[in-house]
């Protein structure tokens, strides 16, 4: 198989030559290359290990830490404490209900203010904006996302609670009164102005995350579209939209969890009184807010107790509430990928 | 016919024109209210930017004048303590979900971290009270700093398993061929080559918590003097934004003021870096 | 064995002499072989990607591994050093031999092959965050060697195998990414060169550069050839009649024939081989 016939003499001085400059190269290279030691990937990768296990030991901590410090009041108002409406320190009777109410209230009137105006942005910064104009007003998104909450209710309190007391308030008690969603006194600090804070609050998040849901749809739906001899409003709206539909839901559900959850901006403006009313000009009080104000007033250990377990309940939502809103996202992804692969 | 057939197309372009038109002004609403904070920030806070603001403390209730001095240094010792909890965690968890981890396994650590993040920040301030301030009798820094370095974990965690994931397979095996054992190729090649992009994880996760009041409420608590150890109470920049925002006085109302815009500029500026750092990164890697 | 777990230089060196020293028990006197591949067969998964190759590898000579895509021949050059292991699920059976050790044997740790068995990419991949100069010198740098002098002179003997020195002396501080196309490849050269492997794989390694670039290292893979032992996957056949001394042609992960390049490319044996050179298939 191999060459033949090399000479005695020629081999032998070969192989000295070999042997030589192995030896040389064995004492300055490989000699001087520590050993790599298995020992130190293991122990590298059980250390990034137990690092990435810290999103189950976290999730795992809250809800045993929320529990254990609401035992007693889980035992002590069992589900009562859901439904009643009492809040009473002082005669040491608890009912979370006007804090359910006013958390999903809030939420509802933000999710209504933000989610036409957040996806009609996402389309129009995927489909219908110049070119020149999407890169600019995504950054600008990008930075309301990053104001601080507290620095939204400063300027709620400040700014524009004053402004819709004057203007808009009056305005609809004029014209739609007759309801009780705009009837009695205007106070300022309510339910209604909550709702817009935290529809300001969320409107970035639904956004980047439609607009990442329409950046997905395949080329070739709107080619397909377009194809037909659609218009560009009826490709984003046939095409676009309606393929990307649930989606958009997550993206919703998404928002809707971060509304639950929003807490300096709205204790704000909000007013903070724990009450069911039917009218959005009256002040109202949600699970987050009555958590940050009574907190450290909570002087015996009941009230901490029936704090922590306020704190168990809105756990218990936001949690719910984002599953939904990831799996709503993953299958999403999956699907857009598979259709991708095929 | 033929007319009808024009006409329809017209109304057809006149509508979409018209949905343009409505999608524009969506988009000119969402990032008005940007517009407005940073306007009334400006107007109601640049005069209160002062001198003092920087270095005194507050004033006695009722004095004017004084500054968030201590605020200002002890958002930044919650900071660190924060960075201190949250980044080795956050970073060499995120290396793990990019480098090892199976894929069922790594689907369930994301979808968990992306409920973490979900979860209120007012959640974490109740749950660090329950675990250390009970336990240890007492607001402090160290669980001010524990509630936002938890709140990091996270956020860093998914941003660098992104970055990680980024660095092209080539990078690791040429460094593996070398004979370079495996944690030494993440550590010195990998890690090294997405290092721009797990620090601008790391930057966003902590302009997000140097900006959180909610989970300090009931931890830091908040402190109108100096922080002398860090198992007592501190003053952190948001907090007192908070608490003069919330009290009767003209004079904190114009503090809240100046100490908001002293912190969204910290918060932009951290932003625009990481503009900055991002814009160098896509040139390079791809 | 032992100098792969533990390399002991005066010990593996009288080994390896007398390894190279001992007349091979066959009737023709053949060259020293560098591996010895017996009965391999790789999967991934459930695919078969190594059907049952047994081959040697000569020393201080050119072996082509050529082949339709997807023959396997990547494959079979990786599990010289251990890396298509890289790869999850993977699955192998046989042995292979590297001067006689079990490169698969339980105590042999992988780092310690591939520090013995160096690797060029097809794809040029000098660290982008490194120096031309700290590209070259990484593997020395990484695996413990830290006398400044001594990786000096690595640095600079290492370029000037690579063909580099002079090109790029001046210019040690700058980026790797910097160089252009065949530049970086030799520079990835240089960086196996440095760590002294005994073997340099090459996988595909002209088929991202031009004529020009090309011609350099083939130039650079002969004159390499009177120190290593060369393996190189190629495509191109013009190339592997040009650089190599043996050929082993793959198809479908079988080892269809194996000879000196000159037989193969002159006188096939095997009616696939000539079909496969020749263009008509592949």
């Amino acid at each position: 198989m191999y060459r033949s016939g090399l000479p005695l003499l020629t081999k032998v001085l070969s192989f000295m030559a070999v042997a030589a400059s192995i030896a040389m190269e064995e004492r300055s290279v490989q000699a001087r290359m520590a050993s790599p030691s298995r020992f130190g990937d293991k122990a590298f990768e059980w250390l990034t290990l137990a690092m990435a296990l810290a999103v189950v030991v976290l999730i795992i901590l809250i809800g045993w830490q929320l529990w254990i410090g609401s035992s007693v009041a889980i035992k002590k108002f069992g589900f009562h404490f859901l439904l009643t409406s009492t809040w009473d320190p002082v005669a040491e009777q608890f009912g979370a209900l006007p804090f359910i109410y006013g958390t999903l209230v809030s939420s509802l009137i933000a999710l209504l203010i933000a989610v036409p105006l957040s996806i009609a942005t996402a389309a129009y910064l995927t489909e219908l904006a110049p070119l020149w104009i999407r890169q600019p007003l995504v950054s600008l998104i990008e930075m309301l996302a990053a104001i601080p909450s507290v620095i939204l209710g400063l300027w709620g309190i400040f700014v524009m609670i004053p402004w819709l007391r004057d203007y808009p308030f009056p305005f609809l008690k004029r014209f739609l009164g007759w309801t009780p969603f705009f009837s009695g006194p205007i106070y300022g600090p309510c339910m209604f102005a909550g709702g817009i804070i935290i529809a300001v609050m969320i409107l970035p998040i639904i956004t980047s995350v439609s607009r990442e849901i329409l950046r997905s749809v395949p080329d070739l739906q709107r080619e397909a579209a377009y194809a037909l001899g659609a218009t560009r409003w009826e490709a984003t709206r046939i095409a676009v939209l309606s393929y990307a539909k649930k989606g958009l839901f997550g993206a919703v559900i998404l928002g809707l969890g971060r509304a639950l959850g929003e807490t300096m901006a709205v204790t704000m403006v909000i007013g903070n009184t724990p009450q069911i009313a039917a009218s959005l000009f009256k002040p109202g009080y949600t699970l987050a807010s009555v958590i940050a104000n009574e907190f450290t007033e909570a002087t015996t250990d009941i009230y901490l107790q029936a704090l922590f377990e306020i704190g168990l309940v809105l756990f218990g939502i936001t949690i719910l509430v984002n599953l939904l809103a990831q799996l709503l996202l993953r299958t999403i992804a999956t699907t857009s990928a598979t259709r991708a692969v095929q | 016919m033929h007319l009808k057939r024009a006409d329809n197309h017209t109304w057809r372009k006149i509508k979409s024109t018209l949905a343009s038109g409505i999608a524009f002004v969506s988009a000119l609403l969402v990032i008005a209210p940007l517009g407005l904070v940073f306007f009334h920030l400006l107007v109601n806070g640049a005069g209160s930017v002062n001198w003092d603001f920087f270095t005194k403390l507050p004033a006695p209730v009722g004095a004017l004048g004084g500054g968030m001095v201590n605020a200002i240094v002890g958002s930044l010792e919650l900071l660190a303590l924060a960075g201190a909890i949250g980044i080795p965690i956050g970073v060499l968890g995120g290396v793990y979900l990019a480098e090892y981890g199976s894929a069922r396994i790594n689907s369930v650590l994301r979808f968990l971290a992306d409920v973490l993040n979900g979860i209120p920040s007012i959640t974490w301030g109740v749950v660090v009270y329950g675990l250390v301030v009970l336990r240890f009798k007492g607001f402090s820094a160290y669980a001010g700093g524990l509630a936002l370095g938890l709140i990091m974990i996270p956020l860093i965690l998914r941003t660098t398993e992104e970055v990680v994931l980024l660095v092209p397979n080539g990078y690791r095996e040429a460094a593996l061929a070398l004979g370079v054992s495996r944690w030494k190729t993440i550590v010195h090649i990998v890690m090294k080559t997405a290092s721009k992009g797990i620090i601008t994880g790391i930057l966003l996760a902590l302009a997000r918590v140097g900006g959180e009041t909610a989970p300090l409420l009931f931890t830091a608590f908040g402190n109108r003097f100096w922080n002398h150890s860090l198992s007592q109470p501190i003053a952190a920049l948001p907090l007192q934004i908070f608490t003069y925002a919330i009290s009767p006085y003209d004079d904190w109302h114009r503090q809240a003021w100046a100490g908001a815009l002293v912190l969204v500029t910290g918060v932009f500026c951290v932003n625009v870096l990481v503009r900055i750092l991002t814009r160098g990164r896509t040139a390079s890697v791809v | 064995m032992d100098n792969l777990v533990m390399a002991t230089p005066e010990q593996s060196v009288t080994e390896r002499v007398e390894r190279i020293a001992q007349p091979t028990p066959s009737i023709e006197p053949a060259p020293p072989l560098t591996f010895a591949v017996k009965n391999l067969s790789i999967w991934y998964g459930e695919k078969r990607a190594i059907d049952n190759v047994t081959l040697d590898v000569a020393s201080n000579a050119v072996t082509a591994i050529i082949g339709p895509s997807g023959c396997g021949k990547s494959t079979f050059l990786r599990a010289l050093n251990r890396m298509h292991e890289l790869v999850p699920k993977t699955r192998m059976e046989g042995t292979v031999l590297l001067h006689g050790e079990d490169l698969y044997s339980r105590s042999v740790d992988p780092a310690i092959v591939r520090r013995r068995v160096g690797m060029v990419f097809q794809k040029s991949n000098p660290f982008p965050t490194m120096t031309i100069g700290e590209n070259v010198i990484v593997g020395l740098r990484l695996n413990g060697v830290r006398n400044q002098k001594f990786l000096n002179e690595r640095l600079e003997k290492s370029l000037r195998m690579a063909a580099l020195w002079d090109e790029v002396k001046d210019d040690l501080h700058k980026p790797g990414t910097s160089l252009s196309g065949g530049q970086q490849q030799r520079l990835c050269i240089a960086r196996a060169l440095a760590v002294e492997p005994e073997v340099i794989l090459m996988d595909e390694p002209c088929s991202a550069l031009d004529p020009i670039a090309t011609a350099k290292i083939e130039e650079l893979i002969y004159e390499l050839k009177a120190r290593y032992t060369i393996v190189t996957v190629t495509h191109n056949m013009q190339q592997a009649g040009r650089i190599s001394d043996y050929t082993a042609f793959f198809y479908l992960g079988r080892l269809i024939e194996f000879g000196p390049t000159t037989k193969i490319f002159t006188n096939p044996s095997e009616r696939q081989t000539e079909d496969y050179i020749t263009g008509r298939f592949g």
